[in-house]
């Protein structure tokens, strides 16, 4: 009796998953299945395993990685230190709140900085290095997404740190543990749950982009997004857009698996 | 011990302070040289207006940017009530597996790369023959800005004790009573902090829209993406400028609004991380 008044109110949010979670999956699996000519065909799936699509495809894992590698080594002491400065809540913010200045903006800023005038060769060519093509390289590309990905790799990190019990570290330093093997065997372990959330909110978004290599790496990286974004809206090659779309929901599912199961508690 | 830890606050404070500055360099590297009337973003010449008259007297920019609001605030409203009934049907479930499965579906388009979102609604519209435009953009931030909303107001559901809808109910209220007096009130800091996120969520997308807009209708980032695309053009430095004040605006005043009600901002801003795509 309860349960059948309660069930209409509901409707909004079931429709919600039925049509924008689970229809929008099952839509691009469909599509996979088709060529250019709306014939049904397993041929996309055929293309993806040709050298091309798999250079590709290594070449944006390659890349993800760099800048989940790179921005967790900037962000693990800066969260650490963050967590002991005085004010912690209000820098926290601080660092929150470039992430609220449109994405592109910030990579556009870039093409000003790393440009061939810019302050960067600037400053090379001051110390004899002479101008340096500094965009429209991969490293650029990488510098500009680990810029990007830096605070959310903090905030979960920095989450991590501060609940830490302080008094292990401090147990660890009296039982005579050096601080690296502290951090090793106890801050680190303690904190992985938020290397973990940092790593999986940098990895799968880096798999994807596509903006910043449009406009930081001039379509010198190609990445698995860049591909989707090129079938969907310029080839319009949806069927073999969708088929890269699958492998990379796959790679997405497969990575959230390894790395520790669900995100089942967002809280709790 | 305390003199160690004193040289070690040094290296520590560069340390910090180096993070901030690459962090804000960019940002302020396009609002100095958004006042340039040398016209590049090299080269400082003088002190100069004209862009932020440039960007003011652009009447296809002025209109993009009431789109990009409309959109923001509509979306976050819609997404906000559905995710209302969202955090409620999540709670209300009983078997622990049913409640899981839910979440996840709930968290799937958080972690869902933004092109493979895109790419998905784009279909979804052309198949169910939503012209790309408003709408379509409209719906796609709703969509989107749901499974947040749900995250943030979730929690507040939780802390809730049972108790007091118990207890009401006991004292005659009827389901809607229990709904608007207790239920309610209680998550309206989670409803706010859902509301918000959903806002700055539609305000920064660009690869969800990006897909699913026409030819005739943009939002504020498809259309800084495209002039970026042309090259430097100065207008953007004063535009992002404007931005970053009216940014900043936003976050001062939601910061301030949350330190009254003395709820650490932390409780705000780990779902972000959660979240983590930048759109």
């Amino acid at each position: 009796m309860k349960s059948k008044g309660k069930s209409y109110y509901l409707i909004p949010y079931y429709l919600w998953i039925a049509l924008f979670v689970i229809a929008p999956v099952l839509l691009v699996v469909y599509y996979s299945l088709f060529d250019l000519d709306g014939k049904l065909t397993l041929d996309n799936y055929v293309n993806f395993f040709t050298p091309v699509y798999m250079r590709m495809m290594l070449n944006s894992f390659w890349y993800a990685f760099l800048i989940t590698l790179f921005s967790l080594l900037v962000a693990y002491p800066a969260a650490y230190l963050l967590t002991r400065t005085k004010h912690k809540q209000l820098w926290l913010l601080l660092i929150i709140l470039p992430t609220w200045i449109n994405l592109l903006l910030k990579t556009y800023a870039f093409i000003g900085i790393f440009g061939t005038f810019g302050p960067v060769n600037n400053f090379f060519d001051l110390v004899g290095l002479g101008e340096q093509q500094i965009l429209f390289t991969g490293f650029s590309f990488v510098f500009v997404s680990v810029y990007i990905f830096i605070p959310f790799m903090i905030l979960p990190i920095f989450s991590a740190l501060d609940e830490m019990n302080l008094s292990l570290v401090d147990a660890a330093r009296d039982l005579g543990a050096s601080g690296w093997t502290t951090f090793r065997r106890v801050v680190f372990p303690l904190t992985i749950s938020g290397v973990r959330s940092g790593v999986m909110a940098v990895f799968i978004p880096a798999l994807s982009l596509f903006m910043i290599t449009r406009l930081i790496a001039g379509n010198r990286v190609i990445t698995l997004g860049t591909a989707i974004e090129q079938h969907f809206l310029v080839t319009q090659d949806w069927g073999m857009g969708s088929t890269v779309a699958v492998f990379l929901i796959a790679i997405m599912a497969l990575f959230m698996i390894l790395t520790g199961s669900s995100r089942k508690g967002v809280r709790g | 011990m305390r003199n160690k830890s004193k040289n070690k606050n040094g290296i520590a404070n560069i340390y910090l302070v180096l993070v901030f500055l690459v962090l804000y360099a960019p940002i302020f590297y396009l609002m100095y040289y958004s006042f340039n009337s040398g016209g590049t973003m090299h080269e400082f010449e003088g002190f100069t207006l004209d862009y932020y008259r440039e960007v003011v007297a652009d009447t296809r920019l002025m209109i993009i940017v009431i789109n990009t609001l409309v959109i923001a605030l509509l979306s976050s409203a819609i997404a906000t009530l559905i995710a209302i009934i969202g955090a409620l049907a999540i709670q209300h479930v009983r078997s622990r597996r049913a409640k899981n499965t839910l979440l996840s579906l709930n968290n799937v388009l958080i972690v869902s790369p933004d092109v493979i979102i895109g790419a998905s609604f784009l279909i979804l519209f052309t198949i169910v023959g939503i012209k790309l435009g408003f709408t379509s953009v409209l719906l796609s931030h709703v969509a989107f800005s749901i499974p947040i909303a749900v995250i943030m107001i979730l929690p507040h559901l939780q802390e809730m004790s049972l108790t007091l809808t118990d207890a009401a109910r006991d004292l005659g209220a009827t389901r809607r009573d229990v709904l608007t007096k207790v239920v309610l009130p209680i998550i309206k800091p989670g409803i706010f902090s859902g509301f918000f996120m959903a806002l700055t969520y539609s305000l920064d997308d660009f690869a969800v829209t990006f897909f699913v807009t026409g030819n005739g209708y943009s939002t504020l980032s498809v259309e800084i993406y495209s002039r970026a695309r042309q090259g430097v053009s100065l207008s953007i430095n004063a535009l992002s400028t404007l931005i970053f004040l009216f940014t900043i605006l936003l976050v001062v005043g939601y910061y301030y609004l949350n330190q009254r009600k003395s709820r650490p901002p932390m409780q705000i801003a780990e779902p972000v991380a959660e979240a983590g795509v930048p759109r």
